[in-house]
């Protein structure tokens, strides 16, 4: 009875597996074809000569990329952005985990921390940059503090919310299994609070990267390209095609890591069970 | 006042246990003055209307609260539990959830692997442990569930409406599966559940339990002779009595 039940499971399941080159096309085509659109109505505006000293188009921008592409100060730029941004989110995450982590297990904590954590993400990160270049000056250091103090508190809100929401249910099943304190913290809550947990880092990441941006703006240490510093000197130059060409290496970028959070969120919403698209 | 664990002929015994929720005004009585004894390897049925007091009786038994005046005691260092919801945890797999169990024993490594293959033998779901719970249908989750259970090597398990969410098909094919596993492993049994039949089919003892407060309103011995089918003349005559009897508890109170 149960292979007949298995069968019937997967036939619901969608049968044999779909097409994989189907199934990659069909999420591929819209995005191709928002591109095309964005490249059609951008070669307008330009046809139409709309601020034809400062506006670039489609052609003159590419074009400035590729020239970009075949330097080395290009990627020394794309290489600092990068691993800022990757550092700054690393010591983020950690310190919204532990922060997180102590906030949901200690109970007067809670009460003074939590909300002090809530309101912290109201803070728009900018506001941080004055505070940041007087502590640590024109350097790395107020870049990471600003991304910390952006960061952490949407990384910390999302563990808290896991564990609140742990399924009381699975909390009974879990006691009546003997699992306690640390253990059921390690083997329960912990991986019941993976989707909010994830949900978190993502909402950081958003933060971190508009913080990073933001930082390297404002400030511009010597002799270190980034990605910001390409950028305000092109504005400085009123490089229009350079500008333009960095903002779409900037786009490209946060597509990226967009699309890796989502796969993340994905593979673990199907398997959980969660998805309910299939 | 607390649970304490004896050494005596009983499994399980309650002495005039009362619980109450909340203080004062807001108070409510779930459980009035309930005495039961369940000797070991019993199967006991507990049935009531709804808010009776069934779950919580099961809850003091669990050791997950406490009585507000009386003693529970159980004589047995483990107590499993399953619900009417499969309760898997969704990020492990079948095999998974069972070796949980196992691990929080402090079962070794190398063991484990083998129990729980055989505790899956012992479901009918070999085969099936590297499934995740949603892929299962609604009676395999709670044969994963009953898996899950026995994987705590408990004395006493308790089993609050298991099959209550289940087909009546699936319901039946899990009324044998059970019986089939106590033959192997007699352990004391609470199993609390809204259907009458379901109780006279599983039970040696049924008892009913008034509601508002839940108090124990009779019992019934259970003399059918195993194997039993839950459409045999028999278990619908014990039914009807009980039946009658249900009704005339819940029209009292």
């Amino acid at each position: 009875m149960i292979e007949v039940i298995d069968q019937l499971d997967q036939v619901a399941a969608g049968g044999p597996r779909a097409g994989r080159a189907r199934r990659i096309w069909a999420s591929t085509w819209p995005k191709l074809l928002a591109i095309a659109i964005v490249l059609v109505i951008w070669q307008i505006i330009h046809l139409t000569g709309w601020k034809k000293f400062v506006f670039a188009g489609p052609g003159a921008t590419l074009s400035d990329l590729f020239d970009q592409a075949k330097t080395g100060l290009f990627w020394h730029a794309i290489r600092t952005t990068v691993q800022r941004a990757v550092l700054g989110f690393a010591l983020a995450v950690l310190i919204g985990s532990v922060i997180g982590a102590l906030v949901s297990r200690i109970k007067p904590l809670r009460a003074a921390i939590g909300s002090l954590v809530t309101s912290l993400q109201t803070m728009p990160s900018i506001v941080w940059f004055p505070f940041a270049i007087i502590l640590f000056g024109i350097s790395n250091s107020a870049i990471m503090f600003v991304i910390v103090m952006g960061t952490a508190p949407s990384v910390a809100n999302g563990l808290i919310a896991g564990v609140d929401y742990t399924p009381p249910l699975l909390l009974r099943a879990g006691k009546m299994m003997g699992l306690r304190r640390w253990s059921l913290w390690r083997r329960l809550i912990l991986p019941a609070s993976l989707p909010a947990f994830v949900a978190g880092l993502r909402q950081g990441w958003a933060f971190s990267w508009r913080s990073l941006m933001a930082g390297e703006l404002l400030v511009i240490i010597a002799n270190q390209p980034s990605l910001g510093v390409l950028l305000s000197s092109d504005q400085d130059q009123a490089d229009a095609p350079g500008i333009m060409s960095i903002m779409i290496v900037i786009l490209i970028l946060g597509i990226i890591v967009h699309t890796l959070f989502g796969l993340a969120d994905r593979s673990i919403r199907r398997r959980w069970g969660l998805d309910t698209t299939i | 006042m607390t649970a304490v664990a004896t050494q005596g002929a009983e499994a399980v015994q309650l002495v005039g246990v009362t619980k109450v929720f909340g203080r004062g005004d807001q108070s409510v009585v779930a459980l009035e003055q309930v005495s039961l004894t369940v000797a070991p390897g019993e199967f006991i049925c507990l049935i009531g209307a709804s808010g009776c007091g069934k779950s919580t009786l099961l809850n003091l038994v669990a050791g997950l609260e406490q009585p507000s005046t009386g003693t529970v005691s159980v004589a047995a260092s483990q107590v499993a539990m399953m619900f009417q919801e499969p309760a898997l945890f969704p990020w492990l797999t079948a095999a998974g959830n069972v070796e949980l169990a196992l691990r929080a024993r402090k079962v070794p490594k190398a063991e484990r692997r083998q129990r729980v293959v055989e505790l899956l033998d012992l479901v009918r779901l070999a085969g099936f442990g590297d499934r995740r719970p949603h892929e299962l249908s609604g009676g395999m989750r709670q044969r994963v569930a009953l898996a899950r259970a026995l994987a705590q090597d408990a004395d006493v398990l308790l089993m609050d409406e298991p099959f209550g969410a289940l087909d009546a098909i699936t319901r039946d094919t899990l009324h044998d599966e059970l019986d089939r596993i106590r033959e192997g492993r007699p352990f004391t049994t609470l199993f609390v559940t809204h259907n009458v039949r379901e109780a006279v089919r599983l039970g040696d003892r049924v008892v009913l339990l008034s509601s508002h407060p839940g108090r124990v309103a009779g019992e019934f011995e259970v003399p059918i002779s195993h194997p039993r089918r839950i459409d045999s003349t028999s278990v619908a005559e014990l039914a009807a009595t009980i039946t009658d009897k249900l009704k005339e508890a819940m029209a009292g109170s």
